[in-house]
């Protein structure tokens, strides 16, 4: 065993790095393999030097995979593994490497999509969006940094859990940790998408519905304020002591639904576009929908 | 406004690596948040396209392309829309529209990318012409090919916007009316609520739509910022599965039932 072929931690590396090209050539056929084959490339280099054994490894790496492109990692480590394993003389079939491949992508596949597309990018995004609408550069720089330092984390540290763990991982995989990963993640994600629709859907109303004359005193007298400056500052002095602005106290259909509590409309208009989408009801035709029902709204002064 | 030549070179470049990010959703590239603020930065109208991105994000927050199905395309909707905000030199009052012409975009996007994604059918081909051989170099090669063809998908879009020019997106822009862009500035505000029903609708089960509810009407009160929101967030899940674990572990010594039938059914699955 003192010549036992070994990947390096380069060449590791430079797997992890390639395996950021895994969806590269997407395709209808066999989905993400010219991204998995094209990223094992500097393992299948290394381990094999006989050109027949180096043209088996490519296409027994050309089957068909789909899974989260950052979870795949594990797999890539598992897969180096085996590989390194049969490249040294183990009896590692091709069957089992492919049996590996697509026993872990779907259980991964089912924690990447909502621990990072629905968990993490609409955390960092709406945390990142809500400063960049006040024009702030530290909302995008915020995003991408944070997102790109726990992408690359996830990417390395995860592919060389799986190469040392080799095929001991897939029996983990069925194990609790990735459930409650998995379950974190949605509780996560779901508290903080009551708090994204209530902060973020914009649903006003503008009908008024009831004008009530205030009693003197309740409103700031403008006619009997003193000139220039002093009386910009006694105005703002007696707002911010609870006067109002007018004579007339304006209540809007808004006001009132407020009442019950603030952005009830937004999670109205949530539930009806998760209605509408369960109905099978693409996604873009509700957008353009709800861009008509603003504009015919807006001309109706109703919102 | 008008471009000079290394602007526009320089906005070529950021569309090609949107395009690319749009296929491999690593670096995201792809992003309205980052695509939108490289676009102001290139071409000198930082702010505007920052809250453009900022805007554009909260609307695209729950795209995301899941096994097969892909989602509307981030990519060309940011791309194009914030090159037509610069072009049209309306500055932040161009926003909505260019949020309107998003959509239309996005779609745009989405075709483009299941027809480069159609191509690639034939590149893995390619690809196991040149596995069959042997040949390292041949895959290396059909790989970047088909990535470049994903930038590509965005470059010319953008080139064909940038060919047309400021006159005529300017004088486009102009004839939008008032009572118009203010109907879709309200459109724009209900628009987000479809990206979180697509999110909800992924995530939804009886154990977590009572976080749901916490976070909405936690969200209700205006001092907590995002990043407390999230705080709290991160200690109701842990503080859930901790307890969850422990009555496990008693139920399994007979101490006590979880009184928690649906969590029971969840686990045993």
């Amino acid at each position: 065993m003192a010549d036992r072929i070994k990947l390096t931690k380069k060449d590791r590396f430079h797997v992890m790095w390639r395996t950021q090209f895994l969806q590269g050539s997407w395709n209808y056929e066999r989905m993400q393999n010219g991204g998995w084959c094209y990223s094992l490339i500097p393992a299948i280099k290394k381990l094999y030097t006989k050109k027949d054994d180096q043209i088996a490894a490519l296409k027994r790496h050309m089957e068909f995979y789909n899974t989260h492109p950052y979870v795949s990692s594990p797999v890539t480590g598992v897969v180096l593994a085996l590989e390194e394993d049969r490249a040294n003389g183990a009896p590692v079939t091709d069957v089992a490497i492919q049996g590996v491949k697509v026993g872990m992508m779907g259980p991964l596949a089912g924690v990447g999509d909502p621990v990072f597309w629905f968990t993490m990018r609409p955390i960092l995004g709406a945390l990142g969006a809500s400063m960049a609408i006040t024009g702030s550069i530290m909302g995008p720089i915020i995003f991408f940094v944070v997102w790109n330092i726990i992408r690359l984390a996830v990417l390395w540290y995860s592919q060389e859990f799986g190469y040392r763990a080799g095929s001991a991982i897939t029996k983990d995989l069925s194990g609790g940790l990735l459930g409650k990963v998995t379950k974190g993640a949605s509780i996560l994600g779901m508290f903080i998408l009551g708090a994204l629709v209530n902060r973020w859907v914009n649903v006003k109303f503008t009908p008024v519905v009831s004008k009530t004359p205030l009693s003197k005193g309740a409103y700031i007298d403008w006619a009997h304020l003193p000139k220039g400056a002093q009386g910009i500052h006694d105005a703002l002095t007696q707002q911010a002591g609870g006067l109002a602005l007018d004579k007339v106290k304006t209540t809007t259909l808004q006001n009132n639904l407020d009442q019950l509590i603030p952005g009830l409309a937004a999670l109205l208009l949530t539930f009806v576009c998760m209605w509408l989408l369960k109905k099978k009801i693409s996604p873009i035709w509700i957008i353009l929908g709800l861009f008509v029902v603003g504009v015919l709204f807006h001309v109706w002064g109703l919102m | 406004m008008s471009l000079n030549f290394i602007q526009i070179i320089l906005v070529l470049i950021v569309s090609f690596l949107a395009g690319v990010e749009g296929v491999l959703d690593e670096w995201q590239f792809h992003q309205p948040l980052v695509a939108c603020t490289l676009i102001g930065l290139v071409t000198g109208t930082l702010v505007p396209c920052i809250i453009l991105g900022g805007q554009l994000q909260l609307i695209a927050l729950g795209w995301a392309n899941v096994g097969a199905a892909i989602a509307p395309d981030a990519a060309l909707a940011s791309v194009a829309s914030a090159i037509i905000l610069v072009l049209g030199g309306q500055g932040k009052a161009g926003i909505s529209s260019a949020i309107a012409l998003a959509i239309p975009l996005a779609v745009a996007g989405l075709l483009l990318t299941t027809f480069v994604r159609t191509i690639a059918t034939a590149i893995v081909h390619l690809m196991d012409a040149a596995a069959a051989k042997g040949s390292f170099k041949g895959i290396d090669f059909w790989q970047w090919f088909a990535v470049c063809l994903q930038g590509v998908r965005i470059a010319i879009p953008a080139g064909l916007i940038l060919a047309v020019g400021a006159g005529p997106v300017k004088s486009l822009l102009g004839m939008i009316p008032d009572w118009l862009n203010q109907g879709l500035t309200v459109g724009g505000g209900m628009v987000v609520a479809v990206g979180y029903a697509m999110v909800i609708n992924m995530m939804a089960t009886a154990e977590v739509w009572p976080f749901f509810a916490l976070g909405f009407v936690v969200a209700t009160i205006p001092n907590l910022t995002l990043i407390a929101l999230g705080a709290i967030g991160v200690a109701l899940a842990l503080i859930y599965l901790t307890l969850q674990e422990s009555s496990k572990s008693n139920a399994a010594t007979g101490i006590a039932n979880t009184g928690d039938p649906v969590g029971d059914i969840i686990d045993k699955y």
